[in-house]
């Protein structure tokens, strides 16, 4: 091991400088305490000089960002391994794995950025739905109404655009958004009038995304490179807000390209020291501090923590790893819906995560006591190298491209369906394949449950129905991870939803939850989790607005400030339930 | 291209011949050749001639949509990234260093070996003995597909879609930033 290179003593040290991460700097520093934040990937995305303009490096160009991991992480330097169980052996597969980016800001540069809250009934899935037999539902420590006072701030802190009253399914809120929605993409407004005639309920989606100037950033200039890339002006809030401004007190400290290899205890093994960390040269350097912040994301923080045999009185660190189980069902149009001008999605409907008494009684027949499905993005395909590459080469390249069957005629919802958590899916570490610093690669270890495999299937033909309604004349269904990987598609064999989540689950027992309803460890006391590990179930909802309200949440209450509680009494717009009920 | 070329003449060639078998010239569609795609390909195998390599493009803009063009300054790398970029493209050689998880063949290896199995004579073949020899290429064949299809439609700068015309031939703007599109070009058919 390298010799130890002191370096600062703080009041905390943050491990990734992702959502999580930004929000932990963000509110920490505000209260005056002096922050070291250690990201391990580069920084694409603006100067740590004020005025902290933007680096000038994100850009639209499909082959960087799609094609060379401009924001990685480079399946060479840091593969990941991935098998469906242990029958698979060491890994079915090593090197790009869920590779949700790694850099200043994490994987929200890289996002498409719709925001959602979560619903009441997501924070509690085992009173309100039942156990499930292989799956480790629980509910949540923390329920809506206590945390509605944080989703409202995250809100204005990331800057998120919305309109109140247009989802029927949402809870109450007791604040309205702080930017009006921008415009709609031509392919949603198609594919939300349909959804409507079929009795649905799309909306514009609550989205990261300026519309307006806002914060000290432009608007949006709806340029369709979205999804997959950073945004080249600005205009996208999350994390790029937050880190802005906890730079901004001067009591921020942000080190890209440093690795934390190991976290330090005291004399008394219940309290952590600080962090080492290795920078790009292999120096290794020690900060010191009252707190440790673990925001790594769900993969990154187990892997640390298994490294270090840390916080895992449980057994639990790194189990019930959720993914959304990914179902996508394209449809195929007769006209053109230039699906590169926009934000990549504007709309999304929440029905399938509300089981109606027919769906219910589907489940029951196939001996599941419930199902609930996931929001249903509304959105565009991928670019024209993407698109290419799905056509066959030869004859008929030339005439599929022109056509763009698969690029400027297509429309695709995504539903993200909530997935299981069970004890065996898994992130470990793998026992052959090492990163660049010689550390063990982290391994997902997953397949999905059979809840979510039949509520994909259950609700595919539905989403087919509204597509055909909006004049698709031929629609395809696929899913990630893919029912069978011998044919498995472009997506591959692992699970592609970015939505990481459960590796360090919350709750009040130490004995069944890594963290505490606070987000501090059982195992060790001066040290939070600021990322989605900390979920306990993975709902059916993109988590990042999530992640950022708990993230508020514990570093609030670390600094003593925590936000007085609101109430639905004042509030507005509680959700006024759906209207028409679906065909 | 000011630029010391990777690729042979010959090898240059045949990696046109063959790209143009997969994305073929057509009446409205330029075919990967006239498009770049050698260029392209060899503008990645030999990154390392020049210096920043030609791995990254710069930003923020093009200068297609507007503001100062920057794509073509490409962007320096890491230590760490020029290592993994090395490597990818060179192979690990052997070298210790490059070895971290074993040994890794690299592009420059795979288009040296493939190419040759296509045969110098590829370019002067006719079209059905050129499908013969790529239908037995394999791997090595979607590798072409893949590194055509980027070069065909992705951005100019690095070295394909020459005058825009792979994008030109799908009616396919590019980067429109920071112009962007208005709300009503967003929202109306
Ligand atoms: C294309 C795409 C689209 C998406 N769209 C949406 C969306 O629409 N809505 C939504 O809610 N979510 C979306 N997501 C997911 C979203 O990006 C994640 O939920 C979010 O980034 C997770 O935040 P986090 O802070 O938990 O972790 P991350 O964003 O993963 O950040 C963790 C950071 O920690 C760093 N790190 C890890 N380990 C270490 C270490 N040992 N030392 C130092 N640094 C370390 C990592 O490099 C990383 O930068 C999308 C993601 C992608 C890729
Ligand atoms: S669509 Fe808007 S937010 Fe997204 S990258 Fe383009 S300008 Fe930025």
């Amino acid at each position: 091991m390298p010799p130890v290179t002191p370096d600062a003593d703080a009041d905390a040290v943050v491990v990734g400088s992702g959502p999580g991460g930004a929000t932990a700097a963000d509110v920490l520093t505000a209260a005056g305490w002096d922050v070291v934040v250690l990201e391990k990937g580069p920084n694409r995305l603006l100067e740590l000089e004020a005025p902290y303009a933007l680096k000038g490096d994100l850009s639209n160009d499909e082959i960087k960002l799609w094609f060379r991991w401009f924001l990685g992480p480079d399946p060479l330097l840091e593969p990941r391994t991935y098998r469906r169980t242990e029958a698979d052996g060491d890994h079915l597969l090593v090197g790009e794995v869920n590779n949700l980016p790694s850099g200043v800001g994490g994987g929200a540069i890289h996002a498409d950025a719709k925001m959602p809250r979560f619903r009441e009934d997501d924070f509690r899935p085992l009173s309100r739905w039942g156990p499930m037999e292989g799956a480790a539902l629980a509910d949540w420590p923390v329920g809506y109404d206590e945390l509605e006072a944080y989703y409202a701030e995250a809100e204005v802190l990331v800057g998120v655009e919305g309109e109140v009253g247009a989802n029927p399914y949402a809870s109450w809120r007791s604040s309205p958004f702080p930017m009006p929605p921008g415009p709609d993409m031509y392919g949603a407004v198609v594919s939300a009038a349909a959804a409507e005639r079929l009795g649905y309920h799309p909306y514009r989606a609550p989205t990261a995304i300026n519309t307006v100037a806002y914060d000290g950033r432009p608007a949006c200039t709806n340029c369709g490179f979205c999804g997959g890339y950073g945004c080249p002006i600005g205009a996208k809030g999350d994390p790029l807000g937050p880190l802005r401004r906890a730079l901004g007190t001067g009591r921020c400290h942000l080190r890209p390209r440093s690795t934390v290899t190991e976290i330090v205890l005291d004399g008394t093994g219940r309290r952590a020291r600080g962090v080492r960390y290795l920078d790009e040269a292999g120096v290794l350097h020690e900060v010191t501090a009252r707190h440790v912040v673990l925001a790594g994301g769900a993969f990154e923080t187990p892997r640390l923590l298994l490294r270090n045999g840390l916080a895992n009185s449980s057994g639990l660190v790194g189990r019930n790893l959720t993914f959304h189980f990914q179902t996508f069902v394209a449809g195929g149009f007769p006209f053109r819906l230039h699906p590169h001008r926009g934000r990549v999605v504007t709309h999304l409907h929440d029905d399938l995560l509300v089981p109606t008494e027919a769906d219910l009684s589907a489940a029951r027949a196939a001996g599941l006591p419930w199902i609930r499905g996931g929001v249903v993005e509304h959105g565009a395909g991928p670019g024209p190298v993407m698109e290419a590459l799905a056509y066959p080469p030869g004859p008929v390249h030339n005439q599929l491209m022109r056509e763009s069957v698969a690029r400027d005629r297509l429309w695709v919802f995504t539903m993200q369906g909530e997935d299981m958590p069970q004890p065996t899916n898994r992130v470990d570490l793998d026992p052959v394949v090492r990163d660049v610093h010689g550390l063990p690669a982290g391994r997902v270890t997953y397949q999905p449950h059979g809840h979510e495999t039949f509520a994909s299937a259950h609700w595919a033909p539905a989403l087919e129905s509204v597509l055909r309604e909006a004049g698709a004349t031929w629609t395809d269904v696929s899913t990630s991870p893919p029912p069978d990987p011998a044919r498995a598609g472009p997506l591959g064999v692992a699970p592609v939803s970015r939505h990481v989540m459960g590796t360090c689950r919350m709750g009040v027992d130490p004995a069944t939850s890594v963290v505490d309803p606070l987000g501090r460890f059982h195992d060790v006391e001066n040290m939070v989790c600021a990322d989605s590990s900390v979920f306990v179930t993975s709902t059916g909802y993109n988590p990042t607005l999530t992640i950022v309200a708990l993230a508020l949440r514990a570093c609030r209450h670390l600094v003593g400030d925590p936000l007085p509680p609101t109430g639905p009494a004042g509030g507005l717009s509680p959700g006024a339930g759906p209207g028409s009920s679906r065909r | 291209m000011a630029r010391p070329p990777f690729l042979t003449p010959r090898e240059h060639a045949v990696v046109a011949a063959a790209c143009d078998r997969l994305i073929p010239p057509e009446e409205n569609s330029p075919g990967a050749a006239a498009a770049g795609a050698a260029d392209y390909i060899d503008g990645l195998l030999g990154a390392f001639l020049v210096d920043p390599p030609r791995v990254w493009a710069g930003g923020p803009f093009s200068g297609r949509g507007g503001g100062e063009a920057s794509f073509h300054r490409f962007l320096p790398l890491s230590p760490l990234e020029e290592l993994a970029w090395r490597t990818r493209i060179e192979g690990s050689r052997g070298r210790p260093e490059r070895e971290w998880n074993g040994p890794v063949v690299g592009l420059q290896e795979r288009y040296r070996e493939g190419l040759a199995a296509l045969g110098d004579d590829f370019a002067g073949m006719a079209a059905e003995e050129q499908d013969r020899r790529l239908d037995g290429a394999g791997d090595f064949a979607r590798l072409l597909y893949q590194h055509a299809c980027e070069a065909t439609y992705g951005a100019p700068e690095y070295g394909g879609n020459r005058d825009l015309a792979g994008w030109r031939a799908i009616d396919f703007p590019g980067d429109v930033l920071p112009r962007g599109w208005t709300d009503a070009e967003v929202r109306d058919p």
